[in-house]
């Protein structure tokens, strides 16, 4: 039985041109692409991708457990100077429990004056 | 044109594939992982643009060129992109010559097959003539 062809020579490159091109057509003060800029910004963003993801493997925590976790992503754009343009779009997660307990002693701070509450405060555990 | 928010996207499939090329074998990547390496792909073409932008502008140029879009690697500090990049430029070059002339050579053989008609009658009178001109030829060797 024979096996469908598939191309086994690396492609030159894989993103799609058309898409490159419209992603940088949205940038309202470029005029006109030539060609040859088009084929390397697609080919720039292939290099980018796997140095984002390789860098990120390496100095993350994900590979402890075999994986690349968005936490790796994020940490690589807080830490590493050449990523920090990606800081706002991987911002780093927090728990909810976290943050609403930010909230609150920002809130409490904010109070002059106050008795310190915190006794009466209990983490609830259970929930 | 308006774009949809999807086609500033890139495949899905094509990103998984590049981070598997870039990681050991067998590594997970969540779905979450991918989808912001996949934005944080989009935001790097955006960014490089701008940048190349700014250096054709400074040509005073309005189209953007390869070298535009090298020396916005180098301006935002990816220059181990530099070598590979040349490299595959050449290559892609060299490729888009080569279609150039097939098409050439294509559009050649689609006039020549209307003519194909008229060359055989010239050919037949050729080959007469070049019998003509090596008899000829054995003639004044052997004198």
């Amino acid at each position: 039985a024979e096996m469908a062809a598939r191309p086994s020579e690396p492609r030159l490159v894989s993103l799609p041109l058309s898409r490159i091109r419209v992603i940088m057509k949205s940038s309202p003060e470029v005029s006109s692409i030539n060609q040859d800029a088009l084929f390397l910004t697609a080919k720039a963003t292939e290099l980018f991708v796997q140095y984002l993801a390789s860098y990120s493997y390496k100095h993350g925590r994900g590979k402890e457990k075999n994986a690349l976790t968005y936490t790796d992503l994020s940490h690589t754009a807080e830490e590493c100077e050449t990523f920090q343009f990606l800081a706002d779009i991987l911002p780093k997660k927090i728990l909810a429990s976290k943050y609403l307990k930010m909230l609150e002693k920002e809130k409490r701070d904010g109070e002059v004056g106050d008795d310190n509450d915190e006794d009466e405060e209990e983490e609830d555990e259970d929930k | 044109m308006a774009e949809r928010p999807e086609d500033l996207n890139l495949p899905n499939a094509v990103i998984t594939r590049i981070i598997k090329e870039a990681l050991p074998d067998g590594v997970n990547i969540s779905k979450e992982a991918r989808s912001a390496i996949s934005r944080a792909a989009s935001v790097f073409v955006l960014y490089a643009t701008s940048c190349a932008n700014n250096f054709a502008m400074k040509g005073k140029r309005k189209t953007l060129n390869a070298g535009d879009v090298l020396s916005a690697m180098e301006e935002m500090e990816f220059q181990r992109f530099m070598v590979p990049l040349k490299e595959s430029l050449e290559v892609y070059r060299r490729e888009q010559k080569g279609k150039k002339e097939a098409r050439k050579d294509k559009d050649k053989k689609a006039d020549s097959e209307e003519q194909e008609k008229s060359r055989e009658e010239d050919n037949e009178d050729e080959d007469e003539r070049l019998e003509e001109e090596e008899q000829n030829e054995e003639e004044e060797l052997d004198n």
